[in-house]
């Protein structure tokens, strides 16, 4: 089960996307986040949905190896869809109890469950296409100035960039422990609740004394070979901006200015069609309940 | 008795990982033997030994635990754990416990032994490795490497199994602590009379023990036969990485020498007797 997690996984592929400097990728990430809250209409959607597509294809990331990450988000997409149609007051299109669908539900649940799939699909792309060390280097190269107000921003990306290694080992660990404890008759799939979380003591113990141990290991061999932080401390590969981030930074700007005066500009003209048939409906609905 | 019938274990099928672990492993071990298994890193045998207890399930090919199919829907695989033992690599890593009595209790409490018998089987594992009772209460924790070994193997031997499998229960010690768990096993073997497997890597611990040695090399078991018999084959060991004790080279560069010695020796002590009624005759 844990295999099938893709958010986070590195995919890797010879690509554009995967080449670009770590920094853009965080950047875009980032702006891209902030835009999916910039637009109002559905004209927005499209001209994200057209970005995030044609960054998809030049990353050269099949798109249903993407797709298999959002599994694990699932139950979240369903929850909000649904929180949406309850919970949004509008034009109530059926009543059950205490159960309300107005048209106002529909449409924020279809716009927000887009706007959480844009998201997830968005920021993943970013984990598919640059390893975890490029992530972490960009990370501390980027906020770099955060340095003179004393923000540890060098110890924060290493702390990150460990942690990331550390991921497999520790689930290879706990797959062993579990087999190790199995072989003494433990039973982690039976039994009722309390008994089952009983169960974990000894998976976990065994598990954090190994964490433990493992980072007094990494810390004795890290001082080993004199590793003081970041004093004095130069890169073999330092980040370098080249002619094609300095691009994609030009697209990024395009991007945000083409959705902003698209949702401004065609939005409303777009959506009139809809907005008329919404009120015709409710309308409908008015004199249906009325009768 | 165990029997493994055209085993195979493929890793991570159908992905690009995709890795033939074993490769059609048949074999009988009947009561009481006491076996060694070696093969150098990547060979199968952890893999192998993990399918005796029912923890890892072969793709293809059947594992019979006293003639019935260990896989079968009402064959319990929990109690299969309690009668085929296995003592994992390191098996130090896996003491959770506060004191080393309650450690080693675990395994036949969940076996749901009433309390007197757990206590009874876990102070006689505990005797059994060489653990004294002033240690008893201490953490598990607080002990010496070889200490601590030795409590977790008790763990699994607590549980009182016919079959007792050892993954490599030697590795990381000094030789001290090496001596003493080979000591405990062998003393395992002589009181409770079990069916002992050890896998390993030290050739002259297998040699010394064991009546049965098998040698596995890419997932496949290459020799099966009596210590004197695979050793024989030093030659063929050496190619798949492997080799006999020196003792085997030492007996083997004798007789090219030109001592008439009748054949390799595979212990010390085999080598000193032959040498000897060489030079009385």
């Amino acid at each position: 089960m844990l295999r099938d997690i893709t958010i986070g996984q590195y995919y890797p592929a010879k690509s554009v996307i995967h080449r670009l400097d770590p920094r853009v990728k965080l950047f875009a990430t980032l702006i891209f986040i902030v835009s999916m809250f910039l637009f109002k209409t559905f004209v927005g959607y499209i001209v994200a949905g057209i970005a995030l597509i044609t960054v998809i294809k030049m990353s050269k990331v099949p798109f249903k190896f993407i797709v298999k990450g959002l599994k694990t988000i699932w139950m979240l997409l369903c929850f909000t869809l649904i929180f949406n149609v309850i919970l949004t007051d509008g034009t109530i299109l059926f009543e059950w109890k205490f159960i309300k669908i107005s048209i106002e539900g529909i449409r924020n649940a279809i716009f927000m469950g887009f706007r959480l799939f844009f998201l997830i699909i968005g920021s993943s792309l970013m984990t598919l296409t640059t390893t975890p060390n490029q992530l972490t280097d960009g990370m501390e190269t980027g906020l770099r100035g955060l340095k003179k107000i004393k923000i540890p921003v060098h110890e924060m990306a290493m702390m990150m960039s460990i942690a990331l290694r550390f991921i497999p080992i520790l689930m290879e660990e706990t797959d062993k422990i579990m087999k190790a404890q199995s072989a003494r008759g433990a039973d982690f799939e039976e039994g009722k609740l309390m008994e089952r979380i009983r169960a974990l003591v000894p998976i976990f113990v065994p598990l954090f004394i190994s964490a433990f141990r493992r980072a007094n290991d990494l810390a004795m061999a890290m001082e080993a070979r004199c590793y003081r932080g970041d004093n004095n401390r130069t890169r073999m590969n330092p980040l370098k901006y080249k002619k094609e981030d300095g691009l994609a930074y030009l697209s990024l700007v395009l991007y945000v200015a083409i959705l902003i005066v698209a949702d401004r500009t065609l939005g409303p003209i777009a959506e009139s069609p809809i907005t008329k048939l919404s009120t015709s409906l409710s309308a409908m609905v008015h004199i249906f309940n009325c009768l | 008795m165990l029997y493994l019938d055209n085993v195979n274990y493929i890793y991570q099928m159908g992905t690009a990982m995709e890795m033939h672990a074993l490769n059609n492993v048949s074999l009988e071990i009947p009561d009481g033997q006491f076996i060694g298994i070696i093969g150098h890193t990547g060979s199968g045998k952890s893999t192998l030994i993990q399918h005796f207890n029912g923890l890892v399930k072969p793709t293809s090919g059947t594992i019979y635990y006293n003639g019935r199919d260990i896989w079968d829907e009402d064959f319990s695989k929990k109690e299969l754990r309690t009668k085929v033992g296995l003592v994992f690599q390191y098996p130090e890593y896996q003491l959770f416990e506060t004191t080393v009595v309650k450690d080693v209790e675990f395994g036949p409490k969940n076996m749901k032994l009433d309390k007197l018998e757990c206590q009874l089987r876990t102070f006689g594992a505990l005797k059994t490795v060489g653990i004294g009772e002033e240690l008893y209460d201490a953490s598990p924790f607080e002990l010496s490497g070889g200490q601590k070994r030795r409590v977790a193997i008790a763990g699994v031997l607590a549980m009182q199994p016919d079959v007792l499998v050892l993954d490599e229960p030697t590795a990381g010690l000094d030789p001290r602590g090496r001596d003493e768990i080979l000591e405990a096993i062998f003393r395992i073997k002589q009181e409770r009379n079990i069916t002992v497997i050890l896998v390993s890597h030290s050739m002259e611990d297998v040699a010394r023990f064991v009546d049965r040695l098998i040698v596995m090399d890419h997932g496949s078991v290459r020799f099966d036969g009596t210590p004197k018999e695979v050793f024989a084959h030093y030659k063929e060991l050496e190619e798949i990485g492997l080799a006999a004790p020196e003792v085997t080279y030492l007996t083997a560069e004798l007789i090219e020498k030109g001592l008439p010695l009748p054949n390799v020796a595979t212990t010390v002590e085999e080598a000193k007797e032959m040498i000897m009624r060489f030079y009385k005759h």
